[in-house]
């Protein structure tokens, strides 16, 4: 996701020219974690699943609504043909979740799933939990995204 | 002094070029892209508008700007779109509240780059123009007309224009006069009596109307600004065309001031719903905003899933996926485009707010909302700093003389019942208009601070929480 860097840049560069003397890192803090973890493929959060998100078309851009795909394995690799997975997420440092309500709206095979109906409404940090539920059991999943 | 400083990581800062420039001011290339989001330069075509297959028709844009302008289309012959929508005036009315037949409970929104609204009203209780375009027909206050009517004026006045582009209207004269699902009971009975067959081949001749007026709004578009202009001139970023106070507003909406968060993109709007502890109006009925605007659009026939809707159901992906009424969505109201909004006072869904210097007061002082939760937090900005935040706000007004002005050229000889652009540009009408019939102290002003914290960004445990 190259794009990354780039637009953590266009959010955080601002302050930089506010306090015009200093280009270095270090700053101040509100809830930023300095190592977020930005990763896109990762185990749940019990470990019962390895998921990766990814978005249907890049770049992805504050605005317009798109859609995602999330890939489910179970631990050893095998992919997750059937599940029930739920969406949600939002901004931690404004405390809003998501303007819209996305769903998975089908599987496309081989343990992919289609999550329509994502937009993010400003730029800067959002996250993204799934709630999946197959027969492996229930877990979550949380992605961080900078926009 | 608050902090407002986020963490840079500086891997971000050292993979962004900075432009050293003569005044001695730096631009990061992502700064640079960020201005870029926001002028008119980034904004792309209108998006298509698969429920309204006239959309881009010229026909149907040129018989929906004749009944834009048309008073015939109204209850007392007198109010047209154009009433309120003034095109020399932004299509807004400089009023606190908008003014047809008699007065409505919300600001007129001006027109420009509407088509890129998901949502339409300050509830977004409607999810297309077109489906926009009917309610004020039938809104007492408004054109206070209904369904029947507008058929018969299309059959007497539009006929030929009509059919060419939606094909035959149905038989009408046996239908009354007046008849619709409207608040006037002679009206609402006369409409019951109808019969289905005949509700529903009217109720397809009024969403045609809404479709025609739809395809004309979609030609309303942005005009460039001074901002536009500085941007896309040899000298960006430096002083030019606009002045250094004005960059310096422009690094506060961007930066510290977080302006940015919400009004967003080239139209300066993130399109979405917002309750900013706008004080409520004590002679108005009370206004939930968006949660019962939510609602609305879930119900309304004419919207993207509706019978008269064009589009598949696939295409209706803003209504499909609209997050649901939600009690944390009390008093949100759209976020407004901030192109001309300086030159367009007073503000807020029903211009409580008379003048700019007094948005950025609110904006600073954030008060509590009379209901729900607002998102605003205090600000600490100097009074420099304000005057250079609205001095920004002033660049992004349209370039005098640069601005296109409509005026009603109808196809059918409508002329005399034309709106008659009749306003002159004029300042805010402070106390006079409809808000004069208003009781004094008519709008509660709380300057209760609701805490230290984000600016545009809501309260973590009372906002629209992550579930
Ligand atoms: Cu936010």
């Amino acid at each position: 996701m190259p794009y990354f860097p780039t637009r953590r840049a266009i959010l955080f560069g601002i302050p930089v020219l506010v306090l015009a003397t200093g280009v270095a890192a270090g700053f101040f803090s509100r809830s930023v974690p300095s190592d977020l973890d930005l990763a896109m493929s990762k185990a749940t959060a019990s470990g019962l699943y390895l998921a990766a998100l990814a978005p249907v078309t890049e770049p992805v851009t504050v605005g317009p609504m798109h859609s995602w795909t999330v890939s489910l394995t179970d631990a050893a690799g095998a992919p997750i043909e059937a599940a029930s997975i739920s969406v949600d997420g939002g901004m931690p440092q404004h405390g809003h979740g998501l303007p819209t309500a996305p769903a998975v709206t089908r599987s496309i095979g081989k343990g992919q799933f289609l999550i329509e109906g994502m937009k993010f409404n400003m730029s800067g940090w959002w996250v993204i939990d799934l709630s999946i539920d197959s027969a492996a059991g229930a877990d979550t999943v949380t992605f961080n995204l900078m926009l | 002094m608050r902090i407002l400083l986020l963490t840079i990581p500086a891997v971000a800062v050292a993979g962004s070029l900075v432009l050293a420039l003569p005044s001695g001011q730096r631009w990061s290339e992502t700064e640079v892209a960020l201005v870029r989001s926001l002028s008119l330069a980034a904004l792309p075509a209108s998006p298509v508008d698969p429920s309204n297959r006239v959309a881009d028709d010229p026909r149907a844009a040129e018989l929906g700007r004749a009944i834009f302008f048309d008073t015939r289309f109204s209850g007392n012959g007198k109010v047209a779109c154009a009433t309120c929508h003034l095109p020399e005036r932004q299509f807004q009315d400089d009023l606190p509240l908008g003014q047809g037949m008699g007065r409505t409970d919300r600001r007129t929104m001006p027109l420009a780059g509407m088509a890129h609204a998901p949502f339409l009203f300050w509830d977004g209780r409607k999810d297309s123009l077109w489906s926009q375009a009917l309610g004020p027909l039938e809104s007492t206050v408004e054109h206070g007309g209904d369904r029947t009517l507008y058929a018969h004026l299309m059959k007497e006045h539009y006929r030929m224009d009509y059919e060419a582009i939606f094909g035959p209207l149905p038989e009408l004269s046996d239908l009354p006069r007046r008849a619709g699902p409207i608040a006037d009971p002679a009206a609402a009975t006369a409409w019951a009596k109808l019969g289905e067959e005949n509700r529903e081949a009217v109720n397809k001749v009024f969403a045609n109307i809404g479709k025609a007026v739809a395809s004309y709004e979609r030609t309303i578009l942005p005009p460039e600004t001074r901002f536009d202009a500085w941007f896309a001139s040899s000298k960006f970023p430096e002083p030019g065309i606009l002045s250094e106070d004005e960059i310096a507003g422009l690094r506060l909406f961007v930066g510290k001031a977080e302006c940015v968060n919400c009004h967003n993109g080239p139209l300066l709007t993130d399109n979405h719903f917002h309750n900013t502890g706008v004080p409520a109006l004590r002679d108005l009925p009370e206004d939930a905003g968006r949660e019962s605007g939510a609602r609305h659009v879930l119900e309304d026939p004419f919207n993207c899933l509706g019978p008269y809707s064009d589009a598949a159901e696939k295409d209706c992906t803003e209504l499909r996926f609209m997050a649901e009424p939600d009690h944390d969505m009390l008093r949100a109201f759209k976020t407004p485009s901030l192109r001309g909004a300086a030159d367009r006072p007073p503000y807020m869904h029903a211009g409580q707010i008379g003048t700019l210097d007094e948005v950025l007061s609110h904006y600073i002082a954030a008060p509590a909302a009379p209901a729900g939760h607002s998102e605003l937090r205090p600000l600490d900005l100097g009074q420099r700093e304000l005057s250079q935040l609205k001095a920004f706000l002033q660049t992004l007004d349209p370039i005098p003389g640069g601005e296109e002005v409509d005026s009603p050229a109808p196809p059918s000889g409508a002329s005399a019942h034309q709106v008659r652009l009749r306003r002159q540009r004029h300042g805010p009408r402070a106390l006079d208009g409809p808000r004069a019939g208003l009781s004094p102290g008519w709008w509660a002003y709380d300057h209760q601070p609701t805490g230290p914290g984000h600016h545009c960004g809501p309260l973590a445990a009372h906002q629209r929480r992550r579930r």
